[in-house]
């Protein structure tokens, strides 16, 4: 073994190493960043959970921060024109006045019916459950924003020049929550879920049942918004 | 039969006639470059009610062009001769006004500019996919049996082709109708009813379009319809206009029963604004009440224009109930949370507005414009005019009544 | 008639391509290339094939979610964003808008693509 050889096989166990110690740090992090060339995995479902009984009326870091990180920061004349990918809903049960609040975006469904409807395929779910818009072949139809049964959708109604490099979006096109896919393919957790200052969502894989969301789901009663629809949600809630 | 040159009085009319079309659909065109260069700013569609009156326009022309189809398809399909003779006539106007609908629908996309993606790009699950090829078959169909209709040669095959434009025009309607019955979220829209519905819909609506023009082309040849014609059309319309009654009847005592559908209903038939305006005044009087006075009571119906009038009432109730449908559709509230009073920045759980901009308006006009003008123009340029043969109809028992 | 027509296509035709080769009398885009260097191909091969090379990226990207690929529209802009202006548009000397103005090639990309280097969005809650 010559000088470089063992120098290359040291690097590769110190490597070794690493990948070794890997799952521990996974915990910690959530996600890992995916290896460059490396596509999405149908191995992993990205989902949420949001625990609203933490979740603040009045509140809205998530909203803010959604709007930073995705450059949603156009004046629109028209409140009803503008586009919110996350919204808070102030609930009321008129029955016995119970009130409380969440945030509502797209819930990334395993059978989304804007994918079903959407005429050129553009309206597109990736392997690991992310739902997206593939704005290159998206001719601006709206047909998503009638399916969608949570007002998810947006339609930019003007033109756009202030985007984020790495979040593009523009008139004429559909848009709505990419759960961060920018971030969550660096192994970051999406910008509202870091924003949270009740800690009251959580981020996750729930495909891998040592994950934080998929113990919780398993061993608390969580919600899918609208689960008469059965388009199996990404998003759940807690405490709804 | 000999021909008789034009006048040239007549001839003027004729320009001043396709120039007026013309302008109409330059403007039509302008309007929908503006909105394409603004963005839908300018409209009053939002992300609240994302379909708006475009697609009121949209929709009408293309249901009532499968619907016009019908005419002829009574003649080849049924062998009606009466209806035989009406067949060209019928196939022009089904082209022209899906050419002005499916226009209207084009240009009203967020990005008309990729027509070539939706060509391109087809997804098998989607109801809109599938009328990305009902349509252009639609044309391709009907001007093949135009083809076989007017050239003597093809006569044979006039009758299977007709056949293939009947079952493609059932296709097309029932499509257009499950782009709405398919929306499961919403409560106006997921029904079963609406396919058949707006095939109903589009048999009424496409024959007062034609007795329409039918009046008008025989006005301009100095001829008037056969009152014996005139009288069995007459019925038919008055038949179709029942029918439309009887499935929206049905639709909404469906939903009524529904339990959950209930405040749905409250809204769109009692408490929300323009929209019960529109269903009982506009469909309900205007197109379906005073039309079947018109076509009916003895003393009304035989008046001179009765029909006429009765058709253009069946037209507008047509747009008071597609905009009730369409945009009352997507002004109830959601429901994301049923049986939760809902508040939001987004306006969750609240009626949402629509007020409709000039040139969303101006861009439907213009897809009226585009069916008008093809249509002034091929009858002019060919052979559409109805011509009646009394007494062979008489012979083969298509006027007795 | 048909002999005018072949005069044109034998005579003037050959002679119009050939003062294009000239290159005297044809104008040509003015490109400003802020950052000299080397780019992930040739200049040859990324002047013929940048839009495949970007259209197949973003296929993969986007629909497949692979990421690190060569070729990348955000690289495109690090390298060749104007000094002046930040941006690869905007003036007819901009990288990209030099070249499509000339051959008349719309730019579909920035309708929705951010064209400055190095740009951070802000955020307004709706």
């Amino acid at each position: 073994m010559s000088n470089n050889d063992r120098r290359g096989f040291l690097a590769a166990s110190a490597g070794l190493g690493l990948v070794a110690i890997a799952p521990g740090v996974h915990l910690m992090q959530v996600a890992q960043a995916r290896p460059a060339g490396e596509p999405a995995s149908k191995l992993q479902r990205w989902g949420m959970l949001v625990d609203t009984a933490k979740c603040a009326t009045g509140c809205d870091a998530c909203v803010s921060a959604c709007a930073t990180e995705n450059g949603i920061n156009e004046k629109v004349a028209d409140p009803r024109q503008a586009a919110q990918w996350i919204r808070k809903i102030d609930l009321k049960d008129p029955k016995n006045g119970r009130q409380h609040s969440l945030p509502m975006m797209c819930q990334h469904c395993a059978e989304p019916p804007c994918v079903d409807v959407c005429p050129t395929g553009a309206s597109m779910k990736r392997a690991d459950g992310i739902v997206l818009v593939d704005r290159h072949i998206c001719i601006g139809c709206r047909y998503c924003m009638m399916a969608c049964p949570y007002k998810a959708r947006s339609f930019v109604h003007q033109p756009l020049t202030q985007q984020n490099p790495e979040v593009p979006r523009g008139l004429g096109c559909v848009e709505s929550c990419t759960l961060c896919v920018h971030r969550v393919d660096k192994g970051q957790k999406p910008a509202c879920v870091e924003a949270c200052p009740e800690g009251a969502m959580v981020f996750g894989d729930l495909e891998d049942p040592n994950s934080d969301i998929a113990r919780r789901i398993a061993q608390t009663a969580t919600t899918q918004v609208r689960a008469d629809l059965k388009l199996n949600t990404g998003v759940r809630y807690q405490g709804i | 039969m000999s021909l008789v040159p034009f006048s040239r009085r007549e001839e003027t009319l004729f320009y001043m006639v396709a120039g007026f079309g013309a302008a109409i659909v330059a403007i039509g065109l302008a309007a929908a470059l503006y909105m394409e260069h603004s963005g839908h700013v300018v409209t009053g569609m939002n992300n609240q009610i994302v379909w708006g009156l475009p697609h009121v326009f949209a929709i009408f022309l293309i249901v009532a062009a499968s619907g016009v189809l019908n005419v002829a398809s009574i003649g080849s399909v049924f062998g009606k001769v009466l209806y035989k003779k009406r067949a060209p006539l019928s196939g022009l106007l089904c082209i022209a006004m899906l050419a002005g609908g499916l226009a209207v629908i084009m240009l009203d996309l967020g990005r008309a500019d990729r027509l070539v993606v939706a060509m391109t790009h087809f997804n098998p699950t989607s109801v809109f996919g599938w009328n990305v090829i009902l349509y252009p078959g639609m044309f391709g169909i009907v001007a093949v049996y135009l083809w076989t209709m007017m050239e003597r040669r093809m006569n044979p095959w006039s009758k299977p082709v007709g056949f293939a434009a009947f079952i493609w025009r059932l296709l097309l309607t029932t499509g257009t109708g499950s782009i709405f019955g398919f929306l499961v979220a919403r409560q106006a829209y997921q029904s079963a009813v609406l396919a058949p519905m707006f095939i109903i819909m589009s048999f009424a609506w496409g024959l007062a379009v034609f007795m329409i023009v039918q009046r008008v082309m025989f006005a301009w040849n100095a001829m008037t319809v056969a009152p014996a014609i005139r009288n069995r059309m007459k019925n038919l319309l008055g038949v179709f206009v029942a029918a439309v009654f009887y499935f929206v009847a049905v639709y909404h005592l469906t939903n009524l029963y529904f339990a959950k559908q209930v405040a749905f209903e409250r809204f769109i038939l009692l408490d929300g604004g323009i929209f019960p305006v529109l269903f009982w005044g506009g469909w309900l009087f205007l197109g379906t009440i005073l039309p079947l006075l018109l076509l009916y009571l003895p003393g009304l119906s035989a008046m001179c224009g009765s029909v006429a009038i009765a058709s253009g009432l069946v037209i507008l109730g047509a747009f008071c109930q597609l905009y009730v449908f369409i945009i009352g559709g997507q002004a109830f509230p959601l429901e994301i949370f049923p049986g939760m009073e809902m508040s939001s920045s987004f306006f969750d759980g609240r009626v949402d507005t629509y007020t409709p901009s000039w040139p969303e308006f101006i861009l439907g006009l213009g897809g009226i414009g585009i069916a008008f003008t093809m249509t002034a123009i091929g009858v002019r340029v060919l052979r559409f005019l109805p011509e009646d043969d009394l007494t062979h109809l008489e012979a083969a028992g298509n006027v007795t009544d | 008639m048909r002999r005018a027509a072949t005069f044109l296509l034998l005579g003037v035709l050959p002679w119009l391509t050939f003062s294009a080769w000239a290159g005297d009398s044809v104008p040509k885009p003015t490109i400003r290339i802020a950052t000299e260097g080397k780019c992930i191909a040739p200049a040859e091969e990324m002047r013929r094939n940048h839009m495949d090379m970007l259209k197949h990226q973003r296929d993969k990207t986007l629909r497949q979610g692979i990421r690190g690929e060569k070729a990348s529209l955000n690289g495109c802009i690090e390298c060749h964003a104007a000094k002046s202006t930040g941006s690869v548009i905007g003036h007819d000397d901009s990288f990209c808008q030099s070249c499509h103005s000339y051959a008349a090639v719309k730019l579909d990309c920035w309708d929705c693509h951010q064209p400055k280097a190095g740009y951070k969005a802000t955020g307004v809650k709706p």
